[in-house]
């Protein structure tokens, strides 16, 4: 078994040595030049952080809430009522598969869906609606969301927002309630007890939750290909550069852009170890 | 005055049923009874953190069983002590007034106070990962008078402690009792405690509760 898992650790080792090794430094070099290239840098990397904090403001309540409103919970509080808590049971359980539904979903779909939600005439008055606000407020070539940059956000937001969901709901399960309960009892009420008490225990699993996110975002390629299209400067991500090189048989140049992505998601990883580690020094002092 | 008119707790196959008790104003009462009798789920629908199926909760005349725990003015002090994790005890200790929105010198002065009644001072600035088993239940004592409730409950404070710091948690609610004037409902399964501490006694048993003694 330890073989198995050997040779996995090996290819993922070998994957990224290959890169390293394949990519010419001076095609690295040109490729960072083109200002093309650096445009799509920036805008990765402006639409990854935009997207991870709006992850951030759904996946912090929601996964409170389910963490909170557990199976535990519910069988608890309506133990003399038997219907009203298969009831909950069901809406819990519905709920909880409908916000998988982005992860388990193939990401070319997740970008038709958006596109043809779009297409609906509500969706058409939204877009209508986003594009008057970025004339209003000075960026009048922003004309709405589909094939425009709010639609990388959207496509991004989608799939990582269920990531963070996720994430914090599995670390505001593994805190206990009870904290939050005694401070409901020194006069807090049930939000103030969460951000008082429950927020600052969930700090390492919001920068955990973040940055996957954030790495969600980066690593995302199919939903907006579809839904923002891959025009250059202006919708052209890092994803898309590489496939642009690619598809162009440009194949040092969709390394040297992977090779961006790689440095950056490694960076990225690197730091959620670093911050877990510190977190669980200070749980080993704290709790 | 508390009143406990007529309660009744069912939960799954445990029930609590008609507890009807009288605690007179600045009494410190003690309640006893068996493991698993019912007191902990008792003390809990008084603070309001569990649902009574029926009946009702008194405090000096006012019905308090629909209101939610910060709005019933009872402080309380649960077996696991559970304090806040990221928080200073002297953060801890001041909870309560700083959700009451207290000016910061009357909190600090509040503060200082407490720890220095509960020999907390020398604490302040530790988080509670660091505390032994005694410095926790007085910081959790701490922070449930600090806010002068109308009652004060406590549930087996003293079970986690040995036998000096036991003594020295009995001296001091006995003085935090005399202090702050407030009354008191205790559970405990100690005899030392229900002696030295309680005026008037009461035990639960088979879902009812009586009254074994009362001292004024």
């Amino acid at each position: 078994m330890c073989g198995f898992g050997a040779m996995y650790l090996g290819l993922i080792v070998a994957m990224v040595v290959a890169d390293y090794q394949y990519a010419n430094w001076s095609d690295l070099r040109e490729l960072l030049s083109e200002p093309s290239v650096r445009f799509s840098i920036w805008l990765s990397l402006i639409t990854c952080t935009i997207s991870a904090i709006l992850s951030m403001w759904v996946a912090i309540p929601t996964g409170y809430v389910l963490a909170r409103v557990g199976r535990d919970s519910i069988t608890r509080r309506f133990a003399n009522r038997g219907l009203a808590r298969r009831c909950f049971h069901a809406l819990r359980y519905a709920i909880d598969t409908l916000l998988d539904i982005p992860i388990v979903l193939p990401p070319l779909v997740v970008g038709i869906s958006l596109l043809v939600l779009f297409q609906t005439p509500v969706g058409r008055s939204i877009d209508t609606a986003v594009g008057d606000f970025f004339a209003m407020i000075g960026f009048p070539g922003i004309r709405g969301i589909t094939y425009e940059i709010p639609a990388i956000i959207l496509a991004q937001f989608t799939v990582a927002a269920a990531f963070a969901i996720r994430t914090m709901r599995d670390t505001f399960e593994q805190i206990s309630p009870r904290p939050e309960q005694i401070a409901t009892t020194l006069g807090a009420s049930h939000y103030q007890a969460f951000a008082n008490v429950a927020l600052p225990q969930s700090k390492i699993g919001c920068v955990a939750a973040f940055t996957l996110a954030w790495a969600r975002s980066l690593g995302e390629f199919g939903p907006i290909l579809i839904f923002a299209g891959t025009t250059q400067m202006k919708t052209e991500v890092l994803s898309t550069t590489v496939y642009l090189n690619f598809q162009l048989g440009n194949l040092q140049g969709a390394v040297a852009a992977s090779l961006v992505l790689l440095t950056l998601a490694i960076v990225v990883l690197l730091v959620t170890r670093f911050i877990t580690l510190i977190g669980d020094a200070q749980r080993g002092v704290i709790a | 005055m508390i009143e406990l008119d007529n309660l009744c707790i069912v939960q799954g196959n445990f029930s609590l049923t008609n507890i009807n008790v009288s605690i007179p104003q600045g009494a410190y009462a003690i309640l006893t009874g068996q493991t698993g009798s019912g007191k902990t789920s008792l003390i809990e629908t008084v603070c309001g953190l569990r649902r009574s199926t029926s009946g009702r909760v008194l405090i000096d005349g006012n019905d308090v069983t629909r209101l939610a725990p910060s709005q019933r003015q009872i402080g309380y002090v649960p077996q696991d002590s559970v304090l806040f994790p990221t928080m200073k005890v002297e953060r801890q200790i001041g909870f309560g007034l700083e959700i009451r929105n207290a000016k910061p010198a009357e909190r600090e002065k509040r503060i200082r106070e407490v720890a220095e009644m509960l020999q907390l001072t020398s604490l302040l600035k530790r988080h509670p990962g660091g505390l032994s088993g005694g410095e926790t239940q007085r910081v959790a004592l701490a922070r449930a008078i600090s806010f002068r409730p109308r009652l004060l409950c406590l549930d087996e404070p003293l079970s986690s402690l040995d036998e000096p710091a036991r003594e020295s948690m009995i001296k001091l609610l006995g003085s935090v009792h005399k202090t702050q004037q407030t009354t008191i409902l205790h559970i405990t399964h100690s005899s030392t405690e229900c002696q030295q501490l309680g005026t008037v006694e009461l035990r639960l048993a088979e879902g009812k509760i009586a009254p074994i003694n009362t001292q004024g």
